[in-house]
C-alpha cells in the first residue's frame, strides 16, 4: 500500500501535511470541497500533534476496492495522551477561544474517524473519507 | 512569506496568500496592527479568497486581529471566504463570531465606507 508520511514537528509541517492531503485527495478524484475538508481535517490533526506532543506524524494512504475509492489520514504522536477521552470528544470549539483538541468538528469534517489514546503511551487519530 | 499590505487611501488591504504557516499569520497580524498606527488607517480588509483551508488557528487568529484592530479605532472586514472552505468551517464549528465578512473586495470597500462615514457622523453628532 502506498503510503505518505509527513514529519510534523514545526508549524511549516501543518502546510505541508494538508498540502500532501490536498494533492492526494485530488489526484483520487476527490471533489473541490471534499479536499478542502480533507485538507482542513489533516490540518487540524497535525496542530494538535504540535501542541499537545510536540512531534509525531501523519500518514496519508489510499482506500482501494476494485480501484482507489478514498483516503486514509493517520495522525499518530507519542505524546502525553488523553487522560479524559470522552471529554475530548465532547469538547469543540467554543466562541471564546478553542476549547480543546476539536476532535469532534474533525469527525465532522471525516466519514470515519476511530482513536487511540492513553496516558503516556502517546495518541493516533486515523479518519477516512470515501469518494461520492 | 509576508503577506503584502497595500495602502488604499484611509484603508489597508491584506491579500493572503495560500500557503500561509501560523507564523506567517501571527506576523501579518502584529504587522496590520503596526500599519494602522503608522499610516492612521480606519479600516482593514483581509483578502482570504485564495485561502484554501481555514482551520482553528487561522480562524482564531483572524479574530484576533479583527479585535486588536478595533482597540486602535478602525474596523476589519475579512472577504472571500470560498465555499468550500465556509463548508469546513461550519463542520468544524468555526463560526468567526464578532468578525464583520464579506463576499469580495469590492463589497468590502462599500463596507467599510458605509461603517466609516457612520462613525464620523456620529461623532459629529455625538
Amino acid at each position: 500500500m502506498d503510503e505518505t508520511r509527513i514529519a510534523i514537528r514545526v508549524d511549516m509541517d501543518v502546510v505541508a501535511a494538508r498540502q500532501s492531503g490536498r494533492t492526494l485527495a485530488a489526484e483520487l478524484g476527490f471533489n473541490n470541497t471534499d479536499a478542502t475538508l480533507i485538507a482542513t481535517a489533516i490540518s487540524e490533526l497535525a496542530r494538535n500533534i504540535i501542541l499537545y506532543a510536540k512531534e509525531g506524524e501523519i500518514i496519508l494512504s489510499t482506500l482501494h476496492k476494485s480501484e482507489p475509492c478514498g483516503i486514509v489520514v493517520v495522525a499518530r504522536d507519542k505524546g502525553p495522551g488523553i487522560s479524559n477521552l470522552e471529554q475530548a470528544m465532547k469538547m469543540g470549539y467554543s466562541t471564546s477561544g478553542s476549547l480543546g483538541m476539536g476532535l469532534p468538528g474533525v469527525s465532522r469534517l471525516m466519514d470515519e474517524f476511530k482513536i487511540d489514546s492513553r496516558p503516556g503511551l502517546g495518541t493516533t487519530v486515523m479518519v477516512k473519507k470515501w469518494k461520492r | 512569506m509576508q503577506v503584502p499590505i497595500l495602502k488604499q487611501g484611509a484603508y489597508l488591504i491584506a491579500s493572503i496568500q495560500s500557503a500561509l504557516s501560523d507564523a506567517d499569520l501571527m506576523q501579518l497580524r502584529d504587522a496590520l496592527v503596526a500599519k494602522v498606527s503608522t499610516f492612521r488607517s480606519r479600516g482593514v480588509i483581509v483578502d482570504v479568497t485564495v485561502l484554501d483551508v481555514m482551520d482553528s488557528f487561522a480562524s482564531r487568529t483572524l479574530r484576533d486581529l479583527v479585535h486588536m484592530i478595533k482597540l486602535r479605532g478602525a474596523i476589519t472586514v475579512i472577504v472571500g471566504i470560498q465555499p468550500e472552505v465556509a463548508f469546513a468551517m461550519v463542520q468544524l464549528g468555526l463560526t468567526l463570531e464578532g468578525v464583520a465578512t464579506a463576499l469580495d473586495l469590492e463589497e468590502g470597500l462599500a463596507y467599510l465606507d458605509n461603517k466609516t462615514i457612520k462613525k464620523a457622523s456620529a461623532q459629529r453628532d455625538g
